[in-house]
């Protein structure tokens, strides 16, 4: 096997005694950004970004993917004892989790949430290891209208799946509009920078990251007026082994919160949605059903272990195909821009040690996370009871300072503050940050394609269904585009045809 | 800016979500008409070597100004349009207590650099919300300044903005 080979080259590049300190580092950050309100793995990664340009990229890739492990782990932790999803994808995790922390088994709620991470990380660790090589075997024969209909397909099943279609279209267009501005890449001509010099380097997406999820976040958390009471987090060595051992009944709810966030993982449906699908799944197959809600350890189980496969399976599509499935995936692949790697099917042949060195780093810092977060909780929950009044100040001067390190501009920290007020106007009228994100990093890229596809068809737009591979995407991607449309025609299809079948019946 | 648009709401003491929600539409469908009469300009048609530059964005700024609509007339006329208040005035100033403070930061960061800045910033903020002990404030405000001092300029070597403080230390 080659693939073998070359993760076990990856096992020796990612255990240098620098890179497992990388891995610690990451993973004990994560946690502290997942476990504070305002902050997140999109924007903790964005702050801390700037930081890592003098590293070589492996070492600088492992410690934010760590960083992101963490802070998926940690949105347990806030779930479980304070009743408060420190990230959207934990929501699912306070319906059990609270009221089992209630009842004074926290340890058992945290062990089973984390333990269940793990194993929903294995998962999308081992489906990255053997797909993703496979999937960019394949993508190496993409052209641009290809890359075109790829991107169409993310940015499509974004509008399809979401809530709201219209307000995710504006959010993905304002996207597009912010990652236009400044010199055009094809023609080196000015736009939208309205003679305004200091646009000419456009608005960096680290700066529209931190300004929407940091300081917007603290904006609505201020509004919320946090109070944090928190359950106590009695957790020991006796507590996680009783819990261990009742685990392997849950099997099967294992495998099925697994396989679901692999799928939303890699299909842009987010940690968030598969959390909420692995607890709904879980509910309706469960012997114990109808009891989930009152504290249940299936309850717990089965959103984190999806959340985490999906956090981790978010990673497949951005290594092969320079696609993030997830908006902390969207802000690491705006790295590998920065540090110089050009994302997309390339990276498995021409930087072998990069992408195997951060395969093998999954493996590894998922057992590191495991024990670490094991055994720190009490100090990780103790973070929690700091008064938001020196929180929240700290929190907006790391904001400043992750805007500032971008470009050495002072004009970026206006502009982070600027986006954290869009930000928090955005957030409460349910407009959907991710797909904004997205279409940051993935702009240009999007739009070079499509150019460069226009050019080679001479502004034919049959050059999207040129051949059979282009065409299935390109019909894909239209129908997740009229996804609800589709689904709102075909239930009423059927409505008509019960309602034709009674009435013959009558 | 949004704030001049509310709309008094005597009995509830806030701002509607309808109100804010029409405005946020309003406001981006002027992005959009921006975005498509600068890339009209700079032309967004076909020249002889391909696409130009305004092409793409003109589409995406049209796009942008359809789905605003659609937004616009969803949040003011739908069945199940919203009848929540966006924020009460109580609320409101609770954000503004943090969003001033912030703006006045950034500006001082400007004028004085950072770490000094982030020094007042942290120690006013506790003491005007929580009234915590002088001790406390600076004990706080000035050890997470040296922090950073020490992780950026000494660990990283990555220069932030300084002011005479730090000029007086010969940085």
């Amino acid at each position: 096997m080659e693939d073998l080979g070359s993760l076990f080259h990856g096992f020796a590049v990612a255990l240098t005694w620098y890179n497992i300190g990388m891995m610690a580092v990451g993973i004990i950050l994560g946690i502290i950004v997942g476990v504070l309100p305002g902050l997140g793995g999109p924007n903790g990664v964005a702050i801390l970004l700037p930081l890592t340009f003098t590293m070589s990229p492996t070492s600088a890739i492992i410690m934010l993917s760590c960083l992101y492990w963490g802070t998926l782990f940690a949105g347990a932790i806030t779930s479980i004892l304070f009743n408060i999803p420190g990230e959207t994808h934990s929501v699912a995790t306070t319906f059990d989790g609270y009221p089992l922390a209630h009842q004074g088994r926290a340890g058992e709620a945290l062990t089973s949430a984390f333990t269940g991470s793990f194993i929903g990380a294995f998962v999308g660790v081992l489906l990255i290891t053997f797909l993703a090589p496979l999937v960019a075997k394949f993508a190496l024969e993409f052209g641009p209208p290809e890359f075109f209909a790829v991107y169409l397909l993310t940015f499509s099943s974004f509008i399809g799946t979401g809530k709201d279609p219209f307000k995710t279209i504006i959010a993905m267009m304002l996207g597009f509009g912010l990652a236009a501005i400044g010199m055009d890449a094809v023609s080196g001509e000015l736009r939208m920078t309205f003679g305004w010099s200091e646009l000419l380097r456009g608005v960096a997406f680290l700066i529209v990251v931190i300004g929407l999820f940091g300081l917007g976040e603290i904006l609505v958390s201020m509004e919320e007026g946090l109070a944090f009471e928190g359950k106590s987090a009695k957790i020991n060595m006796k507590v996680v082994l009783q819990t261990w051992k009742k685990l392997p009944k849950y099997w099967l709810t294992l495998i099925r919160s697994s396989i679901i966030g692999c799928w939303m993982g890699i299909t842009p449906g987010g940690a968030t949605a598969a959390s909420f699908m692995g607890y709904g799944v879980a509910k309706r197959f469960s012997k114990n059903g109808d009891k989930f809600g009152t504290g249940e350890l299936e309850g717990v189980i089965a959103p984190e272990t999806a959340a985490h496969a999906a956090g981790t399976a978010a990673l497949l599509p951005m290594l092969a195909l320079g696609i993030p499935g997830s908006a902390t995936a969207a802000v690491l692949l705006g790295g590998l821009m920065i540090w110089g790697l050009q994302p997309g099917p390339l990276l498995f042949v021409e930087q072998k040690d990069f992408v195997w060195g951060l395969i093998a780093s999954m493996y590894l810092s998922n057992i590191a996370g495991l024990i670490i977060v094991l055994s720190t909780v009490p100090l990780f929950a103790a973070i929690l009871r700091i008064p938001f009044s020196i929180i929240a100040p700290i929190i907006i001067v790391v904001c400043a300072i992750g805007a500032y390190t971008v470009h050495s501009a002072m004009l970026d920290i206006w502009f982070m503050v600027a986006f954290g007020i869009v930000g928090y106007f955005l957030k409460k009228l349910d407009y959907p940050l991710a797909p904004l994100v997205l279409s940051v990093v993935l702009g240009r890229r999007t739009e070079t394609s499509f150019r460069q596809a226009m050019l080679g068809s001479k502004g034919a737009l049959d050059v999207f269904w040129s051949n059979a591979l282009v065409g299935t995407i390109t019909t894909l991607a239209l129908i997740m585009l009229f996804w609800p449309v589709v689904s709102f025609a075909w239930s009423k299809l059927g409505q008509m045809r019960a309602h034709a079948i009674a009435a013959k019946r009558a | 800016m949004e704030q001049q648009q509310k709309q008094q709401d005597p009995h509830q003491g806030g701002v509607s979500e309808r109100a804010v929600g029409a405005f946020t539409a309003i406001f981006i469908f002027f992005v959009g008409v921006v975005m498509i009469v600068d890339n009209y300009k700079l032309g967004a048609g076909w020249s002889k070597d391909g696409p130009e530059s305004g092409y793409f964005p003109l589409r995406v700024g049209a796009i942008l100004c359809i789905a605003c609509v659609v937004v616009l007339l969803q949040t003011l006329y739908a069945k199940n349009r919203s009848t929540k208040t966006f924020v009460t005035w109580e609320r409101l100033k609770l954000v503004l207590k943090v969003l001033l403070p912030t703006i006045a930061y950034v500006l001082a960061i400007q004028l004085i650099g950072i770490y000094v800045a982030s020094a007042l910033f942290i120690g006013a903020f506790m003491r005007a919300m929580d009234k915590s002990s002088w001790l406390k404030v600076l004990t706080i405000s000035i050890g997470v300044s040296l922090a950073l001092f020490w992780m950026f300029e000494v660990q990283f070597m990555v220069p932030l903005p300084k002011g005479p403080l730090e000029a007086l230390f010969g940085y």
